[in-house]
């Protein structure tokens, strides 16, 4: 029973992190740009949601994907499509930049305090499996994830528009010499990434019940070491860095001493340092990274 | 035969004849500055201390605030008068009857901040691309992680209290020099000059046989050795210290600065802080709220940060390079000279 519990604990957070890596991976592998602003994405569908407090359930839902795609598409045609030919560096400190603006944006507004919200609240019981009994939320979140996960799939593979963007992720310059259109491309990247970020926001609701201008901040640096873990480019290895990240996280939860559970993320960051002495190039590594000369 | 191009003298006489024209006339003119300037001065210290590192080898570092908290936390446990300690915190007996002086502080916390760089540095150079920048997160959060939980020596969330309040202006404008100073020895060095032809063209840096490993590792250990010292003058500033103190917040503003006045020259780092803390400062007055004669502001917590972001943005998105490029300010009184025939 503990046992199991601790596995979908695991796989639960294992799940969050894919979805979280994934978006910050995404976006990454068509313009080089690692979008710190992906956790104000999460941020400002979780305020969406608070904001339309009472309103039906579906008007929440679609408000707060909206949200988080039209700001996703601001920030590509404002900060980001100006410097797309910038370094990578430099493109990283405009969207630390970006995710501090809309940080702040938000506190002069709703302040800095965490608000209460209510949302989905049928989802926060446990749910009876024979003589098992496990939260409801981990259930729907795992379930959700996988359905999603399935989607881009299809999406990436079936899709016209799914196969240019894996054109793009493989080699952007020749991609765009065979007629794909990149500023579409791109877009179509950055509201795919607002999408599971409203996702994210959603299960990060109902589980604390409460929404704060901060809810995206350790999401998005776990979204980071999952991605660099992965294999950054790829979104396979962002998808498993990210499960690879959630289940140490809940392991290490779970296994150290009492007193030491504190330290949990400096242990998950120091592992993170030792994972990169070993596999600096992470997971899984694609050849076309490689810098050519 | 090569012949190395004489010393850039120009670049830190200039920078260290304004800094010490601002402080004196400061004191003289405007005593009621004193504390946004020495405040300014330490910036100095931690962005000129980064750009050391960052300026040189092109990988921006998003973790050097870590040091900045090392230099902070080890000044205070060595200065802070024994029965403080021993209220505050629960230290094995021979580091609570440690009693250093400020100044014999600066040294040894500065040197632990280095020690850290050396110890943990590793991992993160050797990364290629934008992977280390991420990377450097890690030191940030696992330094901010144990500055929060570790109860017994840090204080945890209680903050420490009454450090001895030694840094004067004139402290910090001394600190100010002294990064400056080493900033743009290092930057001349044989071995500066061999860290940027790895931020120009890694490959080809390799290629003629540049240790790049090697090279980043002493970049990061000076540059962590001058955020330690930025820490310490930091905490006897503000004789108060917790886990918060130095964290995001800093980061960002410390990367704004470094960013806006651009990072590859000493000067653009020096300059950058000069512009974001004069428009802090402005802001800090607006923030309070103001009135024009009928026309009212209230008073926005946040609003502060937005302008500096905005500010930020325009600059990246019209400037990529930072105001200044990786121009340093002597070449171009250098430069100026010439084309004037002074």
């Amino acid at each position: 029973m503990n046992v199991l519990q601790t596995a979908l604990d695991a796989i639960d957070l294992g799940a969050i992190y894919a979805l979280a890596a994934l978006g910050v991976g995404l976006v990454f592998s068509v313009m080089r740009l690692i979008n710190f602003a992906h956790g104000e994405l999460v941020a400002v569908a979780g305020f969406s949601v608070y904001a339309l407090d009472g309103q039906p359930l579906w008007i929440r839902v679609i408000a707060g994907l909206a949200s988080a795609v039209i700001l996703a598409l601001i920030m590509e045609r404002v900060a980001f499509r100006p410097l797309r030919r910038a370094e990578p560096s430099t493109l990283l400190i405009t969207s630390f930049a970006v995710s501090y603006l809309v940080q702040h944006l938000i506190i002069v507004v709703f302040g800095s305090r965490p608000l209460g919200v209510s949302f989905l609240q049928e989802l926060s019981g446990d749910v009876a499996m024979g003589s098992l009994r496990l939260p409801r939320l981990e259930v729907v979140t795992v379930a959700a994830t996988v359905m999603l996960l399935v989607g881009l799939i299809v999406f990436f593979h079936r899709t016209p528009l799914g196969i240019q963007m894996r054109a793009a992720a493989e080699d952007f310059t020749m991609a765009r010499l065979v007629g794909i259109k990149a500023n579409r491309v791109i877009a179509t990247a950055f509201a795919i990434s607002g999408c599971l970020a409203a996702f994210l926001a959603f299960i990060q609701v109902v589980q604390s019940g409460t929404v704060s201008y901060r809810m995206g901040l350790d999401l998005v640096l776990m979204a980071f070491v999952s991605a660099v873990v992965g294999g950054i480019g790829s979104l396979v290895g962002a998808t498993l860095g990210g499960m690879v990240v959630g289940i140490t996280s809940v392991c290490l939860q779970t296994f150290l001493p009492p007193d030491t559970r504190v330290y949990r993320d400096a242990y998950l960051f120091g592992l993170f340092l030792v994972f990169l002495i070993a596999r600096p190039q992470g997971l899984i590594f694609r050849k076309a990274d490689r810098e050519r000369v | 035969m090569t012949r190395k191009a004489p010393p850039d003298l120009a670049t830190p006489a200039i920078l260290v004849a304004l800094l010490a024209a601002i402080a004196t006339l400061t004191v003289v003119v405007a005593p009621a500055m004193q504390r946004p300037v020495t405040e300014a001065f330490i910036y100095i210290v931690i962005v000129v201390g980064l750009q050391i590192f960052s300026g040189n080898c092109g990988v921006i570092s998003f973790g050097h605030v870590a040091f900045v908290v090392v230099g902070a936390y080890v000044s205070a446990i060595l200065t802070l008068p024994t029965h403080k300690k021993h209220s505050m915190l629960a230290l094995p007996q021979a580091l609570e009857q440690l009693h250093f002086s400020t100044i014999e502080s600066l040294l040894v916390s500065s040197l632990a901040a280095a020690t850290v760089a050396l110890l943990i540095g590793f991992p993160i150079v050797r990364l290629r691309g934008i992977v280390p920048s991420m990377a450097t997160f890690a030191l940030l959060m696992i330094t901010h992680t144990i500055a929060l939980n570790w109860k017994a020596v840090t204080g945890g969330r209680q903050a420490l209290v009454g450090l001895p309040l030694d840094t004067t202006i004139w402290v910090a404008l001394g600190g100010a020099v002294f990064a400056i100073c080493i900033a743009v020895w290092y930057q001349q060095s044989t071995r500066g000059i061999l860290l940027r032809c790895t931020r120009e063209s890694l490959v080809a840096a390799e290629s003629i046989g540049i240790n790049v490993v090697g090279e980043r590792m002493v970049a990061l250990i000076i540059s962590a050795f001058v955020c330690g010292l930025g820490g310490v003058l930091f905490a006897h500033f503000l004789g108060t210290l917790n886990a918060n103190t130095f964290f995001l917040d800093t980061t960002f503003l410390v990367l704004s600065m470094l960013v806006v006045g651009g990072y590859r020259s000493v000067t653009g780092a020096v300059f950058g802080v000069a512009v974001l803390s004069m428009v802090s400062e402005l802001f800090r007055y607006f923030e309070q709220g103001i009135s024009i004669g009928a026309f009212s502001l209230p008073s926005l917590p946040g609003l502060q940060e937005v302008a500096l972001a905005i500010i930020m943005l325009a600059i990246l998105v019209a400037r990529p390079d930072g105001l200044l490029g990786a121009q340093e300010i002597g070449r171009l009184y250098l430069l100026t000279r010439r084309l004037f025939q002074l």
